[in-house]
């Protein structure tokens, strides 16, 4: 009983500390990859929960979306011999398949360093690469080059004044998920900031699946690949068969 | 119209697809190709994953030789049993490519190994059918009668087999060799062979142009099968969605091109073929040489 009692008292003091929350929605929660899924548009909306008048300093809302992680390697390519090969490889440890980020200003306005650093909230900050090789040199060349092609293929976003905060209460944005979008769940942040420090964070998860068919054969694959196979190859024989018979039957 | 590919797991456009899997069928159909050493490269291009497109490439290779082959073996221009031959040694031989991919793949420069092999059996390969096929069409030309059946070394093996089809009396042990050599390097570069045992079959054995073809193609159809069965039983990467779609455009394709083949002089085929061999490597010849414009690339570290 006494426990419960400072467990709650506990609690109510963090609430107090916690002057400002978040509260907020997701258009979707759940995203459904079909056969012709060709991405999906995403609004994250809400808004700003106060007991108390609003406080000095300026208000800003960062939000993120992180997709799962994976170890990469990013490979470097040089001249050997007066062929172009790979020669160097850095392995990094975690990095997401995708990751947008959408602040209210520019992104050094709005955070300050070490509160990125804690939060890992821009995009070289979500990417961990603990031990490069000491035989190469530069590695922190593969990190950038990783964001670069990631970047360029619409897999990893920044937009800097990407979130509408309207009366400093209600926020608002888009996220735009490409259509090569890799299956997991996809954790969404929402910071609140106060003169560039968290006050307070907002988790939810959306859950990227694949339906029906498409989940049927990759479940198939993965469980039973040599029924996979030989329905594969059973396939193809049986469509090569057809193709032969009905050219024969249109000839005739 | 957008697909998802649930193994691959990118989202492309179906009638890309369609497209590319009918532009193989035709080859395949035309010159005994599976095809493989172009649809693998051009699955790359719109962002399959290497694993995935090599796999699944097998897979339409397969769709695309069985139409094939029906078509010639109604022709009666299959020579089955050399066909069961070569497949004998190409089975032996695919396995220990395998075996040998897994070492290339352990030490790291897989990707090097397969361009390079690429621009060197391409290139030599390609060179060779192009002077033999020119050579030939001039001797046509002023109407010299073609001399064939050369006696080689091959004739004197050992295990004489007549081979009524080819109208060859030959030792078995050639074919067997010539199999396990494709054998192996289909499986390194992940393509059915027919490049390299076309014009094996035509200048090592001495077989006639016109059984090569569908002979080709009925030896593929067994050694892809193989290699898509053991990708997907080792690497979950045949991607069926994929597959279906080149093999419906692959399938037709095959058809116009055996229709196609027909049309065509046998030597003119061989030039054409010589030409098309000869431009993919000297492509892959380029890449390698010029400075590529980004040069770090990104892979999925479980591979």
């Amino acid at each position: 009983m006494k426990a419960l009692l400072t467990l709650l008292l506990l609690l109510q003091a963090g609430l107090a500390l916690a002057q400002e929350s978040v509260v907020a929605g997701l258009s979707q929660d759940r995203i459904d990859i079909t056969a012709n899924f060709d991405g999906s548009d995403l609004i994250i909306y809400g808004a700003v929960k106060r007991e108390a008048p609003v406080p000095e300093g300026a208000l800003d809302v960062i939000i993120t979306v992180e997709g799962p992680s994976e170890p990469e390697r990013v490979r470097r390519k040089s001249r050997v011999l007066g062929i172009w090969i790979n020669t160097d490889v850095v392995v990094i440890d975690q990095a997401p398949s995708f990751y947008a980020v959408a602040s209210t200003g520019p992104f050094s306005e709005v955070v300050s360093d070490t509160e990125d650093l804690r939060n890992s909230i821009s995009i070289p900050r979500a990417i961990r690469s603990v031990g490069a090789p000491q035989s190469v040199d530069k590695a922190q060349d593969f990190t950038d080059a990783l964001i670069r092609l990631r970047g360029a293929k619409g897999f990893y976003r920044m937009s800097e004044g990407g979130v509408r905060l309207t009366d400093q209460t209600l926020f608002r944005t888009d996220v735009d998920l490409p259509a090569n979008l890799v299956e997991g769940n996809y954790k969404t942040r929402i910071f609140l900031l106060r003169d560039k420090k968290v006050v307070n964070l907002y988790e939810k998860t959306i859950f990227v699946r694949k339906v029906g068919l498409e989940r049927w054969l990759f479940r198939l694959a993965h469980q039973q690949p040599a029924l996979y196979g030989l329905l594969a190859l059973a396939i193809a024989a049986f469509a090569g068969w057809a193709a032969s018979a009905g050219f024969k039957l249109l000839r005739n | 119209m957008q697909i998802y590919l649930p193994i691959a797991e990118v989202s492309v456009n179906a009638f890309l697809l369609f497209g590319l899997g009918g532009i193989v069928g035709l080859l395949s159909g035309m010159f005994g190709v599976g095809g493989g050493f172009l649809i693998t490269p051009l699955l790359f291009f719109i962002g399959v994953p290497p694993v995935v497109a090599v796999a699944t490439g097998a897979n339409q290779v397969v769709a695309s030789s069985v139409s094939g082959v029906l078509v010639h073996l109604k022709r009666k221009t299959v020579d089955l049993r050399m066909g069961t031959v070569l497949m004998v040694g190409g089975m032996i031989g695919s396995a220990a490519g395998i075996w040998l991919f897994n070492i290339l793949s352990r030490l790291g420069q897989i990707d090097l190994t397969v361009q390079l092999s690429y621009v060197v059996f391409l290139g030599i390969v390609g060179t060779m059918m192009l002077q033999e096929s020119l050579r030939s069409l001039r001797r046509a030309r002023y109407a010299v009668p073609v001399r064939r059946s050369q006696h080689l070394w091959v004739h004197k093996l050992p295990l004489k087999v007549k081979f009524r089809t080819s109208g060859l009396y030959i030792s078995v042990i050639p074919p067997l060799l010539v199999g396990f050599g494709v054998g192996v390097l289909a499986a390194i570069m992940g393509v059915g062979g027919g490049f390299i045992m076309v014009p094996a079959m035509i200048y090592l054995l001495g077989m006639p142009t016109k059984v090569v073809i569908g002979t080709s193609l009925f030896q593929i159809i067994f050694v892809t099968a193989f290699t898509t069965f053991m990708h997907a039983l080792t690497n979950q990467s045949v991607d069926m969605m994929l597959a279906l779609m080149l093999i419906l455009g692959g399938v037709i394709g095959a058809q116009v091109g055996a229709q196609l083949a027909l049309k065509l002089k046998a030597e003119q085929l061989r030039v054409l073929l010589a030409l098309l061999v000869l431009s993919v490597a000297l492509k892959l010849a380029f890449d390698l040489l010029v400075q590529p414009s980004e040069l770090f690339s990104v892979a999925a570290g479980s591979a």
